[in-house]
């Protein structure tokens, strides 16, 4: 496979998770700070643009309707819903002949919707329009799943969506706990019981928490759910899991001959979540533990880049 | 279609007597099939200068064109004729001058001409082959005779819709074309296959052919998908591939890969930004050394665009009995060459009467149709070719032939012109068959896609 193509996939599905994280984020947190006093509600949109890793505009005061525009519409940012889905479309346009049509028209489908949204509109009726871009991302990975063949180009597929989810629900549980733990205390309640319900729907796992531990919110069995569960979708050793999984199927497939980096580092990852103990990552630096794990994402992607897109000349001439 | 009013040509009898039998409306639901058919498959062009949404499907004439197997014997002698002598031209003319140093073409035509490419000269081209694929577009004349209007030497496009409107045509009216003998076309893809492995350099005996399009943005791009999955090939973007010590590769994810046989569907200029324009992204840097070593083969070569000149064209009969010392099967449009004074005078006496091309142009563009032209138009082409003579030509206008095409739910005629494709690799072949274009417009003669012209599939009959 073409390494430009295999890139251009494997962005396709990257920006559309990533697009698909902001959508859900906006939509918990509109939902949320209906019944807020405006102090706890600004803490929140804080809490959201660092679980977004992103920058406030350069417009203020800066309202929930400002971020909003901002998060989803803005085109400036890069990292804004619009721009991802935008994004994702284009990646998806130069490799036009190695999709199907049913995934393209999806895809195309989803980006007409949001092209076609307006900033009034969506602040009024916010749970429509973010509801649609999840649905049109779940559907998109569905159509891809039960209608791509799942050769070299599908893993590329798996690996964007799984090291951006790795990398994002890090994040994110690295921002709450902090945020969280620090506060008055460990008890979850009141307040704070909002706070880690929103944590666990931000990854949509509040029903199979329940399921899992009973309504009790713990603070350690949110961080051991979202972190290592291996059955939860947006859990990061599952992610992890299917990281490796797909760089093993690609090596195989691109008949490499000796293990890479990138296959090593996924390794590695995959095995620190498996061996890791909550009680222990939650006694020692739980903030360290999880930006090392952010910082691995990022290693990957630069040894699957490496590795298989913008490998040297020389390099590759020698082996 | 009619020898006579009323009387069908015996080879569209057949035809005839089917299109008695169908009601309109019946007719126009098969038409409406065939809209949906090639809307669907997403064969579809670009037209510049539009903005989003340019995607279009290609307008398809229900009703098919008919070539007796005589008629193709005389097309296909002519053209492996033309052919053969335009390859051995553009030899002459990058190494030893042969025809230049005789007289027969004057130094300076060939020279002055925009395609020419100096860098080719003494380069060895393999097979001596330059031109491997071709779409000449020809023209039947009112005496009945094929004619060539054009020599499309450089990248040649719609052999994809010639390929589709044969798929087309089989779903919507099979009763009609099973009682017919039609000739097979579907093995282009094969033929395009092996004559680009005829030009792989001797030594690789397994060579990798890939073709290079300048991307989605393309006009052809559709057609450039079509023939890369037809041929089993990798569709390749100049940065998919680098040149390290005169070898080029391409970039995939299990390493590099050696390139051998390029299909390029990319100009001259935009080739290799090291050799010709330093302003392209589309070409590969040090592509053109490559190729000078013999390490890579093109097809076309770089430089054939000399001989599709509109003004060489009209030595084009000349040079065929220079090297084959044989008279031309197929016979030239009339031209008139501008930087010959008289001529020119003539030209700019009946503006009104004749056709004017600018040499280096295609698909349509930079023409002025005399007949269908105001005063200003005209006034503003006099103006050009007293600037720059050299740059057009003028030509009659055509009696182009008509056929019945089914529009607006009647048969009407419309004029044709017919662009059969031709390979080139260890010997000439040709696929029985060719893209119809047609002009939609009532009258018009403009058949270019890019100027509102629509197709329609071409039967050749069997003997």
């Amino acid at each position: 496979m073409l390494s430009r193509v295999a890139d251009s996939l494997y962005w396709t599905s990257r920006y559309l998770e990533r697009a698909e994280h902001t959508a859900r984020l906006l939509d918990l947190n509109l939902n949320l700070t209906l019944d807020q006093s405006s102090q706890v509600a600004e803490q929140r949109w804080r809490l959201v643009m660092s679980s977004l890793r992103s920058i406030e505009p350069d417009v203020s005061p800066c309202d929930a309707y400002c971020l909003t525009d901002h998060l989803t519409f803005n085109t400036d940012n890069k990292d804004s819903l619009v721009s991802c889905v935008t994004a994702a479309r284009e990646n998806a346009r130069q490799v036009r002949e190695l999709i199907n049509s049913e995934m393209w028209e999806q895809l195309n489908r989803l980006y007409l919707r949001v092209r076609r949204a307006r900033i009034e509109g969506v602040f009024a009726q916010p749970h429509e329009f973010y509801r649609a871009v999840e649905e049109g991302s779940h559907l998109f990975q569905g159509i891809t799943d039960s209608t791509m063949s799942h050769g070299e180009g599908w893993h590329f597929i798996q690996l964007g969506r799984y090291i951006e989810r790795a990398s994002a629900t890090a994040t994110l549980l690295d921002i709450n706990l902090r945020a969280l733990l620090d506060g008055p205390g460990q008890s979850a309640g009141g307040q704070d019981y909002i706070s880690w319900v929103a944590l666990l729907k931000s990854c949509t796992a509040f029903e199979s928490y329940c399921q899992t531990y009973t309504a009790d919110l713990r603070p350690e069995r949110i961080a051991e759910f979202l972190l290592l569960n291996p059955q939860l979708p947006r859990s990061v050793r599952f992610a992890a899991e299917r990281i490796e999984t797909s760089l093993q199927a690609v090596a195989r497939l691109t008949n490499a001959r000796q293990t890479g980096r990138a296959e090593r580092l996924a390794g590695r990852l995959r095995a620190t979540l498996d061996y890791s103990q909550v009680d222990e990552i939650m006694a020692d630096n739980v903030h360290n533990y999880l930006e090392n794990i952010q910082r691995q994402c990022a290693q990957i992607h630069f040894a699957v880049h490496q590795q298989y897109i913008a490998y040297s000349v020389e390099a590759a001439l020698a082996s | 279609m009619f020898a006579a009013a009323g009387v069908p040509r015996p080879q569209y009898d057949a035809l005839f007597r089917r299109l008695l039998e169908l009601q309109p409306s019946e007719l126009k639901q098969r038409q409406q099939t065939a809209d949906i058919g090639f809307l669907n498959q997403g064969i579809t062009f670009t037209v510049y200068g539009h903005d989003e949404g340019t995607e279009k499907i290609f307008p398809y004439d229900l009703l098919p064109r008919i070539i007796t197997s005589g008629e193709w014997a005389t097309i296909e002698k002519g053209l492996t004729q033309r052919i053969t002598a335009l390859n051995l031209f553009l030899k002459d003319i990058y190494h030893d001058g042969k025809i230049l140093n005789d007289g027969v073409i004057p130094r300076e035509m060939v020279y002055s001409c925009k395609h020419y490419r100096r860098e080719m000269r003494g380069v060895r081209v393999r097979r001596d082959i330059y031109v491997s694929v071709v779409g000449t577009d020809l023209v039947r004349l009112g005496d009945g005779q094929f004619a060539v209007l054009e020599d499309n030497l450089r990248v040649p496009s719609g052999v994809s819709y010639m390929l589709a409107n044969r798929q087309v045509m089989k779903k919507v009216l099979p009763g009609l074309f099973g009682s017919y003998n039609v000739r097979p076309i579907d093995h282009y893809g094969q033929e395009l296959l092996s004559t680009l492995r005829a030009l792989a350099p001797s030594a690789r005996r397994d060579p990798t052919i890939v073709l290079l399009t300048p991307g989605v943005f393309n006009s052809a791009y559709y057609e450039h998908t079509f023939l890369a999955r037809q041929m089993g090939v990798e569709l390749v973007e100049g940065r998919d591939l680098l040149v390290h010590d005169n070898i080029v590769y391409m970039r995939t994810t299990a390493g590099l890969r050696r390139v051998d046989v390029i299909y390029r569907r990319v100009d001259d200029d935009f080739l290799d930004p090291l050799a010709f324009r330093r302003d392209s992204t589309l070409g590969v840097p040090g592509l053109f050394n490559a190729y000078r070593a013999g390490n890579v083969a093109m097809a076309n070569a770089i430089g054939t665009g000399v001989a599709d000149d509109k003004a060489l064209y009209a030595y084009a009969p000349a040079i065929i009995k220079y090297y084959l010392a044989e008279d031309p099967v197929l016979p030239n449009v009339e031209t008139f060459l501008l930087d010959d004074e008289k001529q020119r005078r003539h030209v700019l006496e009946n503006l009104h009467k004749l056709v004017v091309k600018a040499v280096g142009e295609s698909g349509g563009y930079g023409m002025l149709i005399g007949p269908h032209s105001d005063a200003e138009q005209r006034e503003e082409f006099r103006r050009r070719i007293l600037s720059d003579p050299r740059n057009y030509i003028a030509q009659p206008t055509l009696a182009l032939s008509r056929a019945p095409c089914f529009i607006d739910g009647q048969v009407e005629a419309r004029h044709v012109d017919l662009r059969p494709y031709i390979l080139y690799g260890e010997r000439v072949k040709i696929v029985p068959g060719g893209l119809t274009r047609v002009a939609l417009r009532r009258g018009s003669l403009v058949v270019n896609s890019s100027q509102g012209g629509g197709s329609k599939d071409t039967w050749v009959l069997s003997e």
